[in-house]
């Protein structure tokens, strides 16, 4: 027989004040097992801790409930205390009755009522616990990063720095990401590449980092600190170890009319290349749909041009198989696509654009060497509108675009309005608004700059139509402000594109078995307190994956996710949760139910020899890995003949607990 | 200031539409073709009914004015459909000039195959003797 301790803490007068504590810890001495009730203003402070531990000294308790706040603020607390006066942390069991009974009662009579019951059902359960003995299990010493931009390379680079080992796998030919592709960066108007290929070169030069392009990771298995991935890396048709990068062979290729996916397909490129001057790794790669010798045998002319014969037509995809013990999602994101929003025009007309198509055309290394000239006729472009909110903040569920603010669109807009008029004084700019968003250290600012200093017509209002006409595009909208409808004839038209996660994304998420949200952004395991952990433990997000975000906010929430994993890492082994579902196998029939509603995978069936009373034969039955098992319980609920038990919250336990409440 | 809730609950109701919604973008008067005929735009009418300023719109020939185009409609990035608004005020100030509707009995003698079944459920709603 269990010798019971009851605390019922008054929280202050967050409990006291609707349940009269006195009262339930009084009831809670009547229950069988029940020695020792007390009550005590803060059971969570030093004094209600060592109240605790000499009651269970001076009254040989074997095991204790608290009747405090949600286990989620106390628990880990109150099996510390436990722990340290010689008990097992799992014959802790704690009655929430300030969440879910006084903070949400008015009259006291009711909570206390409801407190007595609450207490009840822990210790019926209580009488039913047994301790439970937490495993280990090892964590190997390797980090995956998925995704080579901004993100991804400064979580690598931090993980580096503490000695660890990191894989960065990029889809695309070269690390860099979206940044690589931006002109300058908001507020301080510093060039994007400037900042960030001296990054990617510190990323190569590491010896801690391993750079693998042109690859995505194809399959993950196992759990926190454990994990095993497979990468696809694709052929390159090119030898990374002997290019050197001089890339003679892109202008030799006859194919010239691939899209240029770094330039946003604004002009055509061959298909051998390299996409852009500081690609990391510097190294070509032919495109298979569109390369001559690939598609009919005949041509070679790359291979033949080749002094360092890297050239290889017959190169195969190469799958890697590896283990981490973390892996950091760092997908990114891309612009929505604006073809379904037919108001702007922009398949209509080359010369409306999205902002990173924009980014592009200002871009030194971009198709117009930085000069801003209009797609259709390479003019330079006298009056230029930017329409802000395209695709975003609409209604959920809108075909129209996306309910959430993609952040970054008020700044990037106030810089290129900014660097039109610094480069072009001649230009008329005109910027439609909805809300100007600024949030952030000199964002106000540089965006009173733009309309201040700059001249810059911001106009507070929704463009309505955009309709190409006689080489001038009619943009008609509303100025609220003035309350009236404004037409301009402009030049150029470039829309604020809303960001959207990368394709990729989804899949990934799968793969890890890591929540995302409706918008697929990886979701974090707290909104405040956990931003850069998904719930799904050893992963964890960085940049635009986890939603939308600037430059500085990126590179600081890839530093945190580079933090917690450098905080698992540098474990030896990991504390496993015993909480965890097994198998009765005696019980199981073999039917993998279980299996299929697992969403960690930590179910595998085996053929085993049973024994039992009258037993004695070869089954198929279900086994749980511990180490995988997070004691989700949707086994438990699924397996039809009761086979499937969690250890902590038995079928048992949580049937004396029903009956405690209903008795 | 009864009388001006209950303009505002019948606007709401007819139209099925929730001015709360609306996120002052003026995207739909950025789009209306009729825009400089009208007295109060599509944005105004959208706050007018919030307000409960039901009977300003009923006086103003905006509500006919309205090509019932339904642009402000489709591009609303909120989905708050002012176009509706407007169609459900113009009901209710055609409601009000008395028994301004055919009634079933008249629709026979309008009825032939080369008339639209929507344009007869119109008539019942609206057609003024």
């Amino acid at each position: 027989m269990q010798k019971i301790g009851v605390f019922v803490c008054w929280c202050g007068s967050n409990i006291a004040a609707t349940v009269d504590v006195e009262a339930v810890a009084e009831a809670m001495k009547k229950e069988p097992g029940v020695v020792f009730s007390a009550n005590y203003q803060y059971m969570c402070s030093a004094a209600g801790q060592k109240m605790i531990q000499d009651a269970i000294h001076e009254h040989g308790l074997t095991g204790i409930v608290v009747c405090s706040c949600s286990p989620r603020m106390h628990e880990a607390t109150f099996r510390k205390t436990a722990e340290a006066a010689g008990l097992n942390p799992y014959m802790v069991e704690i009655a929430n009755i300030r969440e879910q009974c006084s903070w949400i009662h008015k009259d006291k009579d009711m909570g206390t009522a409801k407190a007595i019951v609450l207490a009840k059902a822990a210790v019926a359960k209580l009488r039913n616990d047994t301790p439970l003995q937490a495993g280990t299990s090892a964590v190997t010493k390797r980090c995956l990063v998925i995704g080579g931009g901004i993100a991804g390379i400064q979580t690598a680079l931090d993980v580096a720095d503490a000695g660890y080992e990191v894989d960065i796998v990029e889809q695309r030919p070269t690390i860099g990401g979206r940044m690589a592709q931006l002109d300058k960066t908001f507020p301080t108007l510093d060039c994007a590449a400037c900042i960030l290929t001296p990054k990617m070169v510190e990323a190569s030069q590491n010896e801690k980092i391993n750079i693998i392009s042109y690859a995505n990771v194809e399959k993950v298995s196992g759990f926190v600190g454990n994990f095993k991935a497979t990468i696809r890396k694709k052929a390159r048709y090119v030898d990374e170890t002997k290019c050197t990068g001089c890339s003679l062979c892109t202008t030799k290729c006859p194919s010239r009319k691939g899209k240029d996916e770094f330039n946003m397909n604004l002009n055509t490129r061959g298909a051998i290349y390299i996409p852009f001057a500081q690609a990391i790794p510097n190294v070509a790669v032919i495109d298979p749909e569109q390369c001559i010798k690939l598609k009919t045998g005949k041509c070679g002319l790359c291979e033949k041009v080749c002094s360092a014969g890297a050239i290889n037509y017959k190169q195969q995809d190469e799958v890697i198989e590896r283990e981490y013990g973390a892996i950091v999602v760092a997908t990114g994101f891309r612009p929505m696509d604006v073809s379904a929003l037919n108001e702007f025009a922009y398949l209509d007309s080359p010369d409306v654009v999205t902002s990173l198509e924009f980014e592009r055309l200002m871009n030194a290394a971009g198709p117009t060497k930085g000069t801003l000239l209009r797609p259709s006729d390479g003019k330079h472009p006298k009056t230029i509108v930017f329409i802000q909110c395209v695709g975003s903040r609409c209604e959920e569920n809108n075909r129209r675009g996306k309910p959430y603010c993609s952040k970054i669109c008020c700044m990037y807009t106030a810089k290129h309005a900014m660097l039109v008029r610094e480069k072009y004084p001649d230009t008329d700019v005109h910027v439609f608004y909805i809300d100007v968003r600024t949030p952030g250290k000199n964002f106000d600012e540089f965006y009173r700059r733009a309309a201040e200093q700059y001249g810059v017509d911001y106009i507070k209002g929704m463009v309505g139509k955009v309709a190409p006409e006689n080489g001038k595009l009619m943009v008609q909208g509303s100025d609220l402000i003035e309350n009236k409808q404004v037409k301009i004839a402009a030049d150029m038209v470039v829309l604020a594109t809303a960001i959207e996660p990368d394709p990729t994304a989804r899949a990934i998420g799968t793969m890890l078995t890591a929540s995302m949200d409706t918008n697929d952004f990886f979701t974090e395991a707290h909104p405040k307190l956990r931003p850069v952990e998904s719930p799904t433990a050893g992963v964890f997000l960085s940049g635009v994956a986890q939603g939308p975000k600037d430059i500085p906010e990126t590179v600081a929430q890839a530093g945190a996710a580079a933090a917690k994993v450098i905080g698992l890492l540098a474990k030896d082994h990991l504390v496993t949760n015993p909480c965890v579902a097994q198998t009765n196998e005696l019980m199981c029939n073999g039917c993998s139910q279980c299996e299929k509603v697992c969403p960690y995978g930590a179910i595998t069936y085996i053929d085993k020899e049973v024994r039992g009373p009258g037993v004695r034969e070869v089954r198929r039955i279900a086994q749980v890995n511990p180490a995988v098992c997070q004691g989700c319980g949707a086994c438990t609920v699924t397996c039809p003949s009761g086979a499937m038990d969690l250890k902590g919250f038995s079928n048992q336990q949580i049937m004396a607990e029903v009956d405690a409440i209903c008795r | 200031m009864e009388n001006k809730n209950l303009f505002a609950e019948t606007a709401l109701r007819i139209s099925g539409v929730n001015p709360k919604k609306c996120m002052k973008c003026g995207k739909c008067s950025g789009t209306c073709p009729n825009y400089d005929r009208m007295e109060y735009h599509p944005h105004q009418f959208v706050s007018m009914v919030e307000h409960g300023e039901i009977e300003k719109l009923m006086q103003s020939d905006s509500i006919y004015e309205c090509l019932s185009c339904m642009a402000c409609v489709e591009r609303c990035p909120r989905g708050v459909e002012p176009g509706k608004l407007v169609e459900a005020v113009r009901l209710m100030q055609i409601r009000m000039q008395g028994q301004d509707r055919k009634g079933p009995r008249d629709i026979p003698e309008f009825a032939d195959e080369n008339v639209p079944q929507q344009l007869l459920m119109a008539a019942m709603r609206k057609y003024r003797k």
